[in-house]
């Protein structure tokens, strides 16, 4: 069957922070750009970050990307490229002023400067003391982010594709990506949109777990489309658990209520990161902080008739600064845990929030491959930028704050790379034949698929899986078994079938194109936490860690790009 | 819990129709949304939009016995039974409750949603004071769900010509920052019988917003400037 087909000089997929800011940068440029999204792009999932920005403007107190770059370094636990991160540290205030430039409704000082407040792990000189480095709009800095890049694409003339799933990635013979096979949802039409330079900005998978603080839209598509490509993924065992999820919701508490003084309570009232984390306590950066919340429970230590959360008090920081910076929170709080955060504390356990993993891609924002011995081979005409990509930036653990610095260098970047490759390459290559195939017979195998389980019934077995098999603490023997399951739900969900047949807005077609996606993820987490055999940032094998002996798969770049390399060393806060 | 829905499939029903279901609800169901979902599980042909379940991207606007709202900050024990589920008034209907929000966006961007700044581009930030940047409140946190706009008598009249409650809360959000330099130009092109002036102050726009903004207080600052200007 032949598929209608669009060309364009360049097809972004997702338009979240990352899809957005190259967006602007590709329109701006006088391109013919296609933006794909599943949804309207102010509903993607940016639009729920709420502490900061990550970016050393040194407007509360002195700071400097240096310091920004060590924390970061540190945060991964030397698992991040310091080339990457050296340059996300730098480029990070311009992109802030930019962004300012567009609209942004930041919060202000006295002076009419950019306000900023403490974030987890970030510090000033090295480690000493923490620093005020996380710019924000209240506790809705994502949601102020997306439309003010929205808004700028509005005056650019972006042509977007709205409520448009992309399917499948389009290769020829010589690994050359080519574009997307996509779905317009409204009308169920296939399509193929052929590109010279294709950029993946799809955003997280947290939708593999049981309990996250991630959107339903969070299903790693382009981690999916990647992989059934061929191109492997990388660091797909580093999941963040964020410390503070709302205790039976998973809704997300920011990390800004710890950095505006707010701190954790066990259920003997005791502040007990001051035992975990003595210099920098409740700001200590997020693996170690959910850490240590578990331990807690563990041992008998949560609060609540079953023992089972923490408690998160800031009722001290009075209504005044409650209203101001964390309106959003008490909100949330009324709403998800049936308490006012004015005057109680919220209940909190550690949820899965963050992908550190993805695509592999360097610094520019191109995806790099194995092959033929050359560790990062460059894959022509093939960009991938934000969550969804791993630069690496954020190594083991991510710092708060650093994703939505990292949307906006990497989607700039990525852009200006692509810029450059379509300059270089003028030419138009020829789709290979079968084009179409992967996403044809996946399509066929839905509508044909006789006597499978319900999409449901697989994805909800899926994520109570991930969630007791590759949680906060992990085990040698529940990480084997984990991978046998993983692989049988995997082969189940290829027989999955749905009752809904219809063309228009088929959403039972699309969760069930969305679980092929998942079962990627799900796979390639449970396999790579199996195959770890040490603990490093947020992946923790009680069993097996030895300091210092540590496993790479992909050759860490220690070596940045001005600076000197920040050596590894214990870390503790 | 018992619940109505409108269902229409324009692929296989000739017309719209209401469908009763009575679903069992799990301990941690809360919200609406969470209720959705289960009679989704049952029913996979049911066709809604949702994404974050926490009231910040504005997918899940629908008609919630007579009130719109968003499913996923409905608590379920709120609602009196059997809950109504409709698609947001006076847009049209794609499939069951997924509106065509074409016309909405549209009038949004007529409203130039942009910062307007021809100033040479500063080095750091542009200055704003915390009072000025207190003018913004309660106005860039519109989420573009469409609660306000399809609630508004003025906005189902005449969709293609009055920008309706959320797009009049957008354009003062722009008028009211100090960093923008369009003010006379915003205010032209609301200065029309029918842009701004088929507001009558219903003010159910208020009512329906999920996010506490007020729609009807911007559209009189508006209106204000409008008028200080001609005196």
């Amino acid at each position: 069957m032949a598929l209608a087909k669009r060309s364009f000089d360049a097809v972004v997929v997702g338009a979240g922070g990352a899809g957005l800011r190259a967006a602007l940068q590709l329109s701006e440029s006088g391109l013919s750009v296609a933006v794909l999204s599943k949804v309207f792009p102010t509903r993607s999932h940016t639009v729920a970050a709420q502490g900061g920005i990550g970016a050393a403007l040194g407007n509360m107190d002195e700071d400097s990307w240096l310091w920004h770059m060590y924390d970061t370094v540190k945060g991964s636990d030397w698992l991040g490229d310091q080339d990457a991160i050296e340059f996300m540290c730098r480029e990070a205030p311009k992109l802030v002023y930019e962004l300012e430039h567009f609209g942004m409704p930041f919060d202000r000082n006295e002076n009419g400067t950019v306000y900023q407040r403490p974030f987890g792990g970030h510090s000033q000189n090295f480690g000493e003391r923490p620093v005020q480095r996380s710019c924000c709009a209240a506790d809705r800095t994502g949601h102020a982010m997306l439309h003010t890049l929205y808004q700028r694409n509005v005056r650019a003339h972006t042509q977007f594709f709205v409520e448009w799933m992309a399917l499948d990635l389009v290769r020829d013979s010589s690994g050359q990506v080519l574009g997307v096979t996509a779905l317009e949802m409204e009308t169920g039409e296939v399509m193929i949109l052929n590109a010279r330079a294709t950029l993946f900005a799809t955003g997280g998978a947290g939708r593999i777990f049981w309990s996250t603080t991630n959107a339903f839209i969070c299903t790693g598509d382009g981690l999916g489309m990647a992989a059934r490509a061929g191109i492997p993924l990388e660091d797909m065992e580093f999941w963040q658990f964020h410390p503070t999820g709302v205790a039976g919701a998973g809704v997300l508490i920011t990390e800004g209520v710890r950095g505006e003084g707010g701190y954790l309570l066990n259920k003997n009232g005791e502040r007990f990161m001051e035992r975990y984390a003595p210099n920098l306590k409740d700001l200590a950066s997020r693996d170690i902080v959910s850490r240590a919340m578990a331990t807690e429970i563990k041992e008998g230590r949560g609060a609540g008739p079953h023992g089972d959360y923490l408690l998160l008090k800031l009722d001290h920081l009075g209504p005044e600064v409650i209203d101001k910076r964390l309106p959003g929170i008490r909100e949330i709080s009324k709403k998800f845990a049936n308490i006012d955060p004015v005057k109680d504390p919220i209940p909190v356990v550690p949820t899965v929030h963050y992908m550190m993993g993805g695509i592999p891609a360097n610094y520019l924002g191109e995806v790099v491959v194995p092959q033929g011995g050359n560790p990062e081979a460059v894959v022509p005409g093939f960009y991938a930028a934000g969550e969804c990509a791993c630069a690496s930036v954020h190594g083991a653990n991510r710092l708060g704050t650093n994703s939505l610095t990292d949307l906006l260098v990497f989607g700039k970047a990525a852009a200006e790379s692509m810029i450059k490759f379509l300059k270089e390459n003028p030419g138009r290559k020829d789709l290979p034949k079968d084009a179409a195939e992967r996403t044809l017979s996946r399509l066929a195998r839905l509508d044909n698929q006789k006597n499978g389980e319900s999409v449901a019934e697989v994805a909800t077995e899926m994520r109570r899986t991930m969630q007791s098999h590759c949680g906060v603490f992990r085990f040698p023997d529940t990480l084997a078994e984990g991978v046998k399951k993983i692989r049988g739900i995997a082969d189940r969900a290829s027989r999955t079938q749905i009752k809904d047949k219809s063309r228009v807005f088929n959403t039972a077609r699309l969760e069930a194109l969305e679980l092929d996606n998942l079962v990627e993820v799900a796979r390639a987490s449970m396999v790579s936490a199996e195959a770890r055999k040490e603990s490093r940032g947020a992946h923790d094998r009680s069993d097996q860690y030895k300091d210092g002996d540590r496993l790479e798969y992909k050759p860490v770049h220690m070596k940045p790009l001005t600076a000197r390399t920040i050596e590894p060393k214990v870390r503790t806060y | 819990m018992r619940f109505r829905i409108f269902r229409y499939d324009p692929d296989k029903d000739e017309k719209p129709a209401m469908r009763g279901y009575d679903v069992r609800l799990d301990p941690h169901d809360r919200m609406l949304l969470d209720a959705l979902i289960r009679i989704k599980e049952q029913d996979d042909s049911l066709s809604l939009r949702r994404s974050c379940r926490e009231g910040v991207c504005g997918s899940d606007a629908m008609n919630i016995n007579g009130k719109n709202g968003l499913a996923c900050i409905t608590k379920l024990a709120d609602l009196k039974e059997p809950v109504e589920l409709r698609p947001l008034p006076g847009l049209p209907v794609i499939r069951d409750l997924i509106v065509d929000m074409s016309q909405f966006f549209k009038q949004y961007h007529s409203i130039k949603p942009y910062l307007i700044n021809d100033d040479p581009v500063p080095e750091k930030e542009r200055l704003q004071s915390p009072r000025e940047r207190e003018e913004l409140d309660g106005l860039y946190e519109c989420i573009l769900c469409a609660c306000c706009s399809t609630a508004c008598p003025s906005y189902w009249w005449n969709p293609d010509k009055f920008v309706g409650p959320a797009g009049l809360l957008q354009a003062y959000r722009f008028i009211a920052d100090s960093r923008d330099q369009a003010t006379a130009e915003r205010l032209d092109n609301l200065e029309d019988p029918y842009r701004l002036f088929r507001c009558h102050s219903i003010m159910n726009c208020v009512d329906a917003c999920p996010k506490h903004l007020n729609p009807t207080r911007a559209i009189g600052k508006i209106k204000e400037l409008l008028v200080k200007r001609t005196v």
